[in-house]
């Protein structure tokens, strides 16, 4: 029997993929290259070792994947927010029903305790209602081993709740190339104090503030 | 004039036809290569000892030990697959393993776990799963060798807030 991540695979038409944007916004794409420190810290904390599991929430993302098998890791993808919207619709309004985040984070997160030695969350966590980021963090929790590494990345600017959204594509161990694909609603603001009470039940909690208002977080299980 | 060298003044030099891009359909009906079509529907175990394209509904297995599986933009594989090379335009569900490449192009899906030596996915394909990458010399190794990533090994845990060659950036850590 085919675990329950596979259910509801083929509801549509193979080339209707979730949360798939038109070509026209994918043609608005916007490329840049940013030095990441949290990034560099995330390899740092896993060098020298190889053959740990790395779970990317950022989706199948070529480059990435070449980077982390090629140090010898086993990496898990997962479309998150390709999920999020297919599950919920755009926005955070929606993702207050409990059955209804239940039901998406046994899709999404339904990997057995402790699989992980590493998260690469990306942005995927900003753009969830309060009730919905309490229970994936439990479950973040729940699958990461103890040392485990996590890397987020957080909008920093208060003043408005409408972030890039980008994909993050890994060129080397300290250096990311962005690509923008238009504007995203955050469903809440994140300060460090936020951040720290999120992830209260890790180890700790580790902030490198940058110049384009972004919060990179490092969090330790 | 008789009737042979009318014909050869009439023969035009090049073709009148537009050029066709070759793709994994013309392929499979040029090569000769098997083919399921796409009102095609199997349920069972398919072994094959020559490439395949699959433009149908397969449930099941699909194992080709040593050749090319094509899933084409119709198919819909719920099965486990082995081959040497796998190139997905349609959906998989299942676990892939392909001995030398596997190839995601961009309006195809894929759920399942992937061990392969190579991997290509386009921007676009969707894709759910784990990747093991076997190096090739493992391979070569021979089929007892020792897994290429011992995924299980525990992790070393490192300090953190251990300092990153010459970063200046200064962190703020929250220890508990």
């Amino acid at each position: 029997m085919l675990p329950d991540r596979f259910k509801g695979f083929f509801g549509e038409s193979s080339g209707n993929n979730p949360g798939r944007r038109s070509s026209a916004q994918e043609e608005k794409e916007t490329q840049l290259e940013r030095q990441s420190r949290g990034l560099e810290q995330f390899f740092f904390n896993i060098r020298g070792v190889e053959g740990l599991s790395i779970l990317d929430l950022g989706g199948a993302v070529q480059e990435n994947i070449e980077f982390i098998a090629n140090l010898g890791h086993r990496i898990t993808t997962q479309a998150f927010l390709q999920t999020l919207d297919q599950a919920f619709g755009q926005g955070s309004i929606t993702q207050t029903d409990p059955a209804q985040i239940e039901a998406f984070l046994a899709q999404q997160l339904s990997f057995p305790d402790q699989t992980f030695d590493g998260v690469l969350l990306w942005d995927t966590l900003q753009y969830m209602s309060p009730a919905l980021l309490a229970a994936t963090v439990e479950q973040l929790h729940r699958i990461t081993r103890p040392g485990c590494y996590m890397l987020g990345f957080f909008n920093s600017d208060d003043k408005g709740l409408s972030s890039p959204n980008m994909k993050f594509r890994i060129a080397k161990t300290n250096t990311l190339h962005l690509s923008q694909r238009g504007q995203r609603n955050q469903a809440q603001p994140f300060n460090n104090r936020n951040l720290e009470r999120l992830f209260v039940k890790f180890d700790s909690v580790k902030f490198f503030l940058t110049r384009e208002h972004l919060r990179e977080v490092i969090i330790r299980r | 004039m008789d009737v042979k060298d009318v014909k050869k003044e009439n023969i035009l030099p090049v073709s009148s036809m537009p050029f066709k891009t070759a793709t994994p359909e013309s392929d499979a009906k040029g090569s000769g290569q098997a083919s399921i079509g796409k009102a095609v529907k199997i349920n069972g175990q398919i072994f094959s000892k020559e490439d395949l394209y699959i433009d149908g509904d397969v449930e099941g297995t699909v194992e080709l030990h040593e050749n090319r599986l094509t899933i084409g933009p119709n198919g819909r594989v719920q099965a486990s697959v082995r081959a040497r090379e796998v190139v997905v335009l349609g959906a998989i569900q299942g676990n892939v393993e392909a001995s030398d490449r596997i190839d995601i192009r961009k309006e195809a899906k894929l759920v399942g776990d992937i061990k392969t030596a190579r991997i290509v996915i386009e921007d676009g394909a969707y894709f759910k799963g784990s990747i093991d990458i076997v190096r090739q010399e493992a391979q070569k190794a021979g089929a007892t060798a020792a897994p290429a990533h011992p995924a299980a090994a525990a992790p070393k845990p490192v300090a953190a807030g251990a300092a990153v060659g010459s970063s200046p950036a200064v962190p703020v850590e929250v220890k508990r």
